[in-house]
């Protein structure tokens, strides 16, 4: 039998409304040592522990795990000091992406400039001049995002060799600091699917076990930083396409406030819905990369124009903690999403991180957010609305693909049929259906109806609690192919994600631990969500929780073979 | 350029820009192409501001129409599109330029690339809120936009932003006077809302039919799309309503409201019952009008058309349709037939935010407002001119804006009328000039009449100075200075100039004295040409008249 959570019925069935929030602390051991104890030993209790990957004497890593630190930050450092050159970084990224590409496939599009442009940054820094803050790090731009000297398809033949006339403005300023685009990642066609199998071109493998999908639909995106290809990497989150893959591949995934990043350029998919979001190997990085790309644009009038903070410079280092650097901090555990269905490993984990947290300070209680299941059919009626909208372009008569025909609504029908994906098709025609007379106010007003009550609840929730917490999966990655004749089932896996979405607030997944299978283990991720514009808070609380977190290291097998 | 590259032309068989039709023709045919799209349209050398030369609403078949249509009674609805002259289209920061080369004013905004997101160009509100309050609307202080879904090459992003269940205003009204020759009559029709929405591009078929193109300057360009309550009774009600439109966006400066250019479209819906029926007749949908006096003929016919099937007992056979005026054959044909309610899947554009105006933003345009046709020609009226006077100077707002000046200077009202309406009219007519391409200032108007009236110059030599005045400019002071016009009052001066053709035209004196007193206007006329025109009629004739009576 299914887990309940994997049966659709199970979770359209739950309505328990009006909004009670009822907080429950946790039953835990009153001795802390003991909990201490508890903590190691769910880590332990891995069939295969992680710490035996690292154990290899060729391995560049130290055999004892320490947390993970900047990459981008230890690039500047290698160049300021002239310790190490550009080009030098960007060959062994591009090294490393040849290799590894054959099996993991998380790259459409490889830069052919990368060198060129590593050589200038070197010459920048001979001549002494300010170098940018993303000076040589290699970025890899999910496939939506438009790139004016790339192709960019959204993952899909209909737009096959389509090449933008300009950059996104989430890519001109990494460029303009500094950072070089290494290429263009695989993703679920537009953004449509959990694990990167909906492509038009080709599917990725997860770094941690190349059977397993990297997650979607940015998986490409996630898997290229899971397996060094590149240093950090952009990627879209409209129901948890950011979030999901990096609990797969165990990397740091960051969706933002709703409007912190500017669209312009991202390919929209459910444009209410839709953020530009990060992958880094650590919190810093994803809090630098975050700095780059947020702020105001007028090119997108649904861009914010809150106050960008300096994300980074609030990371203290492990050096300074005290022995309580989370005093204080409210933490509410989200009940939904630790109950029946959802994998017992991953529940696990994320119960042990609960306890880390109180570790740390924190004071952990449950939540419950009522409305939590109402989330995913509301979600999948908006975003298949405004989906079979925004797709309404792709008709063949400007740009991509276009059919022969003889008869103009051949020509678009053709033209539509060839280039887009059976799982793109199906939500054109979800979301056609929805917004459709005589459908409109049962579908699309009562999802509209819904996401205000989920608005409210997290409203609720997080003026009672600094940040939430739940799983970002009810899995870790599951085998290609598992899902793919199942699609309620994989859309029931976006449960922990698309109410995040639905309320604009924003998430960061960090990785918290591992359950059974692949050689190595799978990695799970912790997602922990604040209030809008709080990108800060989780980002110093992902911070701590990364920096603390002990006998954990998240460097997939492939890379230590 | 990169988007002119980027540009294919779609190649569509069609004789009509009609959606539907277009799916359901199974004729037409299509190639891809990438060569540069070749221009078939050719920019227009128009005058955009002067309604002066502008056709006036010719005398139709009404009386005809009224006799057809006895018992009957015709219920019409206007639809207008008001293409807004912003700098810079709706959403993107394209120019538009009416008649510019094809795909030269595009960007990938307007063209729909992926990515791209519409930012709400704020002239846009302004406009919309400038003729929502000249059109007595209730304002929406928070209103949105909307997407309208449907597949045409024309339409980019394959929906058009729009407004549909909030517009930014409602329920007004509009006033007009029916032109004197038709009767006359003061009317007010109902506004029911007004909303903002973008252009789409424009398809160019190809003479043989056998490819259409696209070319993508207009897509984008704001349109403010007014729908009236179905107030109007006859063509003549409908066109006049869409001329007062046309006067109010020109008063407002919102648009050119050029017709022929398309800045102005109008679809009329046209339905007939008996009556005293009250369920309304089927109305059907009338295009393709691109002046008034064509909306004024389309409707008469398009009614004569109904009634004359309902009398016939053979009602069932006016269906819901389109269809088109041409005016070649001065009839209505079928464009096509509505196949039940499109579904245009209406909803909340998600790219951009609530349209919310704020009490001090409305009255501070409320304020800015001009004096609108309306209040003119109530103001007019008081002033003592006739209705023909009134509708006259009313009608465009450069030459109310003249006239209001030249009465501000102080000139008599009805001697301002008379000259813009005679002389100066007849000018602009013949030279093909709209009044604020002249040279003549309304000051120099006003020094014109104030020097006729206190009897500088003559009537005469008035007319004179202002030809002068209007094709080279000056003053009235110095042109009279220069070419020594002063008219001559002096008694003792003209007596002179009296003797003096007196004794050089003895014979015809006699002739005067012996009975033929016809003779009269000769004599004067001589002394008028030995004045140089310049001798005072009155004083002349008075003395002329001693003299010929002859005391000598």
């Amino acid at each position: 039998m299914p887990p309940a959570i994997q049966n659709p019925r199970f979770l359209l069935s739950q309505c328990r409304l009006p909004f009670h929030f009822t907080p429950a602390p946790l039953q835990l051991p009153p001795n802390p040592s003991l909990r201490r104890q508890l903590h190691r030993s769910a880590a332990s209790a891995l069939s295969s522990d992680p710490q035996t990957i690292s154990r290899d004497p060729k391995s560049p890593y130290p055999s004892l795990p320490s947390p993970p630190s900047s990459q981008i930050l230890s690039i500047r450092e290698s160049l300021l000091s002239r310790q190490r050159t550009a080009a030098d970084i960007a060959d062994e990224y591009l090294d490393r992406l040849r290799r590894t590409e054959p099996q993991i496939r998380s790259f459409l599009h490889v830069s052919e400039t990368v060198m060129r442009e590593a050589e200038e940054v070197d010459r920048l820094v001979e001549s002494g001049a300010a170098l940018g803050p993303l000076a040589g790090v290699l970025i890899g731009v999910k496939d939506n995002i438009c790139t004016a000297d790339m192709p960019s398809t959204g993952g899909s033949k209909i737009l096959e060799g389509y090449r933008p006339a300009f950059d996104a403005t989430a890519v001109r300023m990494l460029k303009e600091a500094g950072a070089i685009v290494i290429g263009k990642t695989n993703m679920d066609e537009f953004g449509m699917g959990s694990t990167t199998e909906g492509s038009g071109f080709q599917v990725t493998a997860n770094p941690w076990d190349i059977s397993r999908v990297p997650g979607g639909s940015s998986g490409g995106s996630a898997a290229a930083v899971s397996a060094k290809q590149c240093v950090v990497s952009l990627g879209s989150d409209t129901g948890g396409s950011v979030r999901q893959p990096a609990s797969f591949c165990g990397v740091v995934g960051l969706k933002p406030t709703y409007g912190r990043v500017s669209r312009y350029g991202l390919m929209a998919y459910a444009s209410s819905l839709d953020v530009i979001g990060c992958f880094g190997s650590s919190v810093i990085d994803t809090a630098i990369i975050l700095n780059a790309v947020s702020g105001h644009d007028r090119f997108d009038a649904t861009s914010s124009t809150h106050e960008v903070p300096e994300y980074a410079s609030c990371l203290i280092s492990i050096d300074d903690l005290d022995s309580k650097p989370l005093k204080g901090l409210r933490v509410g555990m989200i009940r939904e999403t630790i109950g029946d269905g959802v994998d017992m490993g991953v529940v696990s984990s994320i119960k042990d991180s609960a306890l880390h947290l109180e570790e740390l300070g924190a004071i952990v209680t449950e939540v419950s957010l009522p409305s939590f299941s109402l989330g995913l059919p509301a979600y999948y009626i908006l975003a298949s609305s405004e989906a079979s909208s925004n797709l309404s372009r792709y008709d063949g008569v400007r740009y991509g693909n276009q059919a022969t025909a003889d008869e103009l609504n051949y020509l678009y029908g053709d033209s539509r049929a060839e280039g887009f994906g059976p799982e793109v098709k199906m939500r054109i025609l979800m979301g056609t259906y929805a917004l459709s007379a005589g459908y409109y106010d049962a579908y699309y007003k009562r999802a509209q109806q819904v996401r205000t009550l989920v608005r409210k609840s997290f409203k609720d929730a997080l003026d009672k609690n600094d940040i939430l917490i739940s799983p970002a999966a009810p899995s870790p990655a599951y085998k290609i192919g598992e899902k793919v004749n199942d699609p309620l089932a994989m859309y029931a896996g976006d449960i922990m994600t698309v109410n995040v979405n639905l309320a604009g607030v924003p998430a960061l997944v960090a990785p918290c631990g591992f359950v059974e299978g692949g050689i190595a283990g799978l990695p799970v991720g912790l997602q922990m969500i604040a209030s809008a514009f709080n990108e800060d808070k989780l980002l110093r609380v992902g911070h701590i929780f990364e920096q603390t977190l002990q006998n954990f290291k998240f460097v997939p097998p492939l890379l230590t073979e | 350029m990169m988007a002119l590259i980027c540009h294919r032309g779609t190649f569509a068989n069609s004789l009509f820009l009609s959606k539907s039709a277009l799916f359901t023709r199974s004729s037409s045919s299509l190639i891809h192409t990438l060569q540069a799209l070749r221009t078939r349209v050719s920019p227009r050398a128009e005058s955009t501001t002067s309604t002066l030369k502008e056709e006036l609403i010719q005398p139709t078949t009404k009386r005809a129409v009224e006799q057809n249509i006895h018992g009957y009674e015709a219920i019409i609805g206007i639809e207008t599109h008001v293409q807004l002259s912003t700098l810079t289209k709706a959403f993107c920061s394209c120019p538009y330029l009416y008649g510019s080369q094809p795909n030269t004013t595009i960007c990938p905004i307007c063209m729909g690339h992926p990515g791209t997101l519409p930012v709400l160009n704020s002239k846009v509100v302004d406009f919309a809120v400038k003729l929502g309050l000249a059109l007595n609307c209730k304002m929406s202080m928070t209103s949105k936009f909307d997407r309208k879904q449907y597949f045409y090459p024309d339409l980019p992003k394959g929906y058009q932003i729009s407004q549909f269940d909030i517009p930014i205003a409602t329920n007004g009204f509009i006033d007009l006077d029916l032109p004197v020759e038709f009767g006359g009559g003061h009317r007010r029709f109902g506004i029911t809302r007004v909303h903002m929405e973008e252009d789409a591009g424009k398809l160019l078929h190809s003479e043989t039919g056998s490819y259409s193109q696209v070319d993508l300057n207009r897509a984008g360009v704001p349109l403010l799309e007014i729908v009236s309550e179905p107030d109007m009774r006859s063509g003549l009600e409908a066109a006049e309503y869409a001329a007062e439109i046309q006067r109010l966006v020109r008063y407002i400066g919102i648009s050119n409201g050029n017709m022929q250019e398309g800045s102005l479209r109008c679809d009329v819906n046209v339905s007939v019952r008996p009556i005293g029926q009250l369920k309304f007749g089927t109305k059907v949908e009338i295009k393709n009008m691109n002046s008034f006096s064509a909306m004024n003929r389309a409707i008469d016919y398009e009614i004569s058309r109904q009634v004359l099937l309902h009398s016939q007992g053979q009602s069932e056979q006016i269906v819901q349709e389109t269809r088109l005026w041409e005016d070649g054959a001065q009839k209505t044909f079928t464009m096509r037939k509505k196949e039940g309610l499109a579904d245009y899947r209406y909803f909340p554009e998600p790219d951009l935010p609530e349209v919310v105006l704020t009490k001090d933003y409305v009255d501070k345009i409320r304020r800015s407002l001009p004096e609108l046709p309306e209040a003119k020609r109530r103001r007019y009226e008081e002033l003592g001119l006739t209705m023909q006077d009134v509708l006259f100077l009313a009608n465009d707002n450069h030459v109310a804006e003249f006239f209001d000046t030249t009465i501000e200077n102080g000139a008599d009202a009805k001697l301002a009328a008379n000259w813009i309406m005679s002389d100066i009219a007849a000018f602009l007519k013949n030279e093909r000039l709209s009044i604020n391409e002249v040279k003549l200032t309304p000051f120099e108007l006003s020094e014109l009449i104030a020097s006729i009236k206190n009897g500088t110059i003559s009537g005469k030599i008035g007319k004179e100075i202002l030809i002068e005045l209007l094709s080279k400019g000056g003053t009235v002071k110095s042109l009279i200075e220069e070419k020594d016009l002063i008219q001559i009052v002096d008694p003792t001066v003209i007596e002179a100039l009296v003797d003096k053709v007196l004794a050089a035209n003895p014979k015809q004196l006699q002739q005067y004295r012996g009975g033929k007193t016809k003779l009269q206007g000769f004599f004067a006329g001589q002394v008028m040409k030995e004045s140089k025109g310049k001798a005072n009629p009155l004083v002349l004739n008075k003395i002329l008249i001693e003299k010929l009576k002859g005391d000598n």
